[in-house]
């Protein structure tokens, strides 16, 4: 047996990376690379292509064209099994006629280790489930097997772990739970991981640094405070979290920030935070980002007159109200139930502001709309 | 009057359950309890009870020589069947290549002849080749009918098998060849070892075709036909009742290892 996971470390670098099927570009032009000892996340839509960018790493997929690497190591082309590079599938995929045991122990024993107990026992209590080493895989929940596939991949100690939708089959309590595990066992055995997910709070929550993938392409990567505070596109405004997009005109200039005007009008936005390639943008605040108080009250920043609420949703935490704006435009707006805000109702006519530093703006000529009919939360 | 509908109603699938398996039953009962018949010359009519036939199976001229051959005719055509037919499951069930389909359908050919047609043929095609019928035409021709049978049992065993499995071993650094002895070979496993069994079944007892394909040789189904018209020895119900009683222990070892495997769940 090779041994696979000899030299090879260091950052993994991806460039110029494409696979198409047929006509189909799954991924386009892809270069990024990740930092040894990160915790990364690839978050897109289903079809964005991340999972065939995972399965390239992982030797499951042969590009057609581009390079991988970690570190020096040129890996395009090697095998899965050449690879130090181990994988937690989508639904496990532990082998259903070994134990648990010998689950964790394959990759060792393949590599030519004879001696696997300590290991493997070492593992089996990161995971906390020392008891379970002589079960079946289908004698354990779901939750537990999850745990067992992580140990199965991180026993062999790759310069790279893949994690392809880990939690996607756990239930909501279980997965955030894990959420907070897995960040932890990737502190404990500081090794880089790739997380493949369409959940963004899921991606949030774990990963150091979040690429952003749409059809094929990375659309922005950055720190998830980088990428929900300040989204370069429409489509990682909406994809992250919600948006509202308001169309607006860059006026004038004043020191850092441009003076935009929406519908009348005049809000500050910091030029910083502005990537709007010409005077036609389109202005973004988060919906917690926004006050509302009644018509007429005095509010400082910048300011949205003439709303009229249209539906108010009150969900414990928070209140979500829809308002309708003059120019036919509903805003999102959510606010925290912590008795600052008089109670609103349907149809008051309300005031909304916000503190200018929160405001970000895209570019005019992009689609308000990209990217939220692929929001997780509503598939 | 009105109970005893009601006890018929409520026992109505019991009383039904009954009939079928009795139905099913009385013919090997029947072969159970003509093992022990105190018969010398015909075992159609009960003439006492005896273990003679039990103490000494090979008593009657030429029944364990057709049981033998019959045995070694099995063992060999499963294990050549069970081989190819495996490997044409393969390439039928993971592999696109031309004609792939039309493969698929020619498999199933041989179950759907009927078997007087294809025994007939086989002895042509032998004679006009010039072989001799004898133990390897027998053989041929078992294996030329099991091997549908092991493709469609093996192929339905690789169709449920998820590929997953094979990419995880590759990614824990088995190669092809390791992958392929530890993850799918003994994934397959019962399938394969269902294959076999059918396949042995299938030929331990044919009659037809061997009859045409056999030349001199006996085997124990041309046996029982032969004897049959000249009065079957009770030896032949010994025979018929051990493997029953055998098949039956096949059954019950394969459903304890596997719930000793699985465990409790």
């Amino acid at each position: 047996m090779t041994d696979a996971s000899t030299s090879a470390h260091g950052d993994v670098i991806l460039s110029h990376l494409t696979k198409s099927f047929g006509d189909f570009v799954a991924v386009d032009d892809l270069s990024l690379v990740i930092p040894e000892g990160s915790f990364f996340a690839l978050l897109g839509p289903s079809g964005c292509g991340k999972t065939t960018t995972l399965r390239m790493i992982a030797g499951l997929e042969e590009p057609t064209s581009g390079t991988i690497n970690i570190g020096k190591t040129d890996i395009t082309y090697q095998k899965p099994y050449q690879r130090p590079v181990n994988t937690v599938f989508q639904n496990y995929a532990l082998f259903p006629h070994l134990s648990i045991f010998e689950n964790i122990a394959f990759g060792l024993r393949r590599r030519g280790i004879k001696d696997v107990k300590e290991q493997v026992d070492k593992v089996l209590n990161l995971v906390e489930l020392p008891h379970l080493a002589e079960r079946k895989p289908n004698q354990l929940s779901g939750g537990q097997q999850q745990r067992i596939a992580l140990a199965r991949a991180i026993v062999n100690r790759p310069a790279l772990l893949l994690l392809d939708e880990p939690l996607g089959a756990l239930d909501l309590k279980l997965r955030r739970q894990m959420q907070i595990e897995l960040k932890w066992i990737q502190t404990e055995v500081g090794l880089t991981f790739v997380h493949v997910t369409h959940d963004q709070e899921e991606a949030m929550t774990m990963a150091d640094t979040i690429a952003v993938m749409n059809e094929g392409q990375i659309e922005q990567m950055g720190s998830p405070a980088d990428l929900y505070d300040n989204p370069e596109t429409a489509f990682v405004a909406n994809f992250l979290g919600q948006s509202n997009l308001i169309k607006g005109l860059i006026e004038s200039s004043d020191g850092g920030s441009n003076i935009v005007s929406i519908f009348g009008h005049k809000i500050s936005m910091p030029k910083s935070r502005s990537h709007a390639e010409d005077a036609s943008v389109l202005v973004g605040v988060r919906p917690e980002k926004f006050r509302i108080q009644p018509a007429g009250t005095q509010m400082s920043g910048n300011i949205l007159n003439g709303g009229v609420i249209s539906d108010v949703s009150y969900i414990g935490v928070s209140t979500q109200y829809q308002v309708e704006m003059p120019w036919k435009q509903e805003l999102m707006v959510f606010e925290q139930n912590d008795d600052g805000v008089p109670p609103l109702s349907k149809g008051d006519a309300v005031t909304l502001s916000w503190e200018p530093i929160f405001t970000f703006g895209l570019d005019g000529k992009e689609d308000a709309s990209a990217g939220s009919e692929a929001h997780p939360d509503e598939d | 009057m009105k109970t005893a509908t009601r006890w018929f109603s409520r026992n109505l699938i019991r009383i039904y359950a009954v009939l079928g398996f009795t139905y099913l039953f009385i013919p090997v009962l029947y072969t159970f309890v003509f093992s022990f018949n105190n018969s010398t010359k015909s075992n159609l009519v009960w003439r006492g009870f005896t273990f003679n036939n039990w103490r000494n199976p090979c008593g009657a001229p030429d029944v364990c020589n057709a049981l033998g051959n019959s045995l070694k005719i099995g063992l060999l055509s499963t294990a050549i069947a069970t081989l190819l037919g495996t490997l044409i499951a393969f390439a039928i069930g993971r592999y696109a290549f031309k004609g792939r389909s039309l493969v698929n359908m020619l498999i199933f050919l041989p179950m759907a002849t009927p078997e007087i047609v294809m025994g007939a043929s086989l002895l042509t095609m032998f004679l006009n080749f010039g072989i001799n019928p004898g133990f390897a035409t027998i053989v041929i021709a078992h294996v030329m009918f099991c091997i549908s049978f092991v493709v469609v049992t093996v192929k339905a065993r690789i169709a449920s098998l998820d590929p997953r499995l094979e990419q995880a071993a590759m990614d824990l650094y088995a190669d092809e060849r390791e992958t392929f002895r530890r993850v799918t070979l003994p994934l397959l496993a019962p399938g394969i070892a269902g294959a076999a069994l059918l396949a042995f079944s299938l030929s331990f007892d044919d009659f037809i075709i061997t009859n045409f394909n056999s030349g001199n040789v006996n085997t124990f189904p041309k046996f029982v036909y032969i004897s049959a018209q000249r009065g079957l020895p009770p030896q032949a119900n010994v025979i018929g009742a051990s493997m029953f009683i055998i098949a039956l222990g096949v059954v019950l070892l394969g459903q304890f290892v596997g719930r000793r495997r699985n465990g409790a769940i």
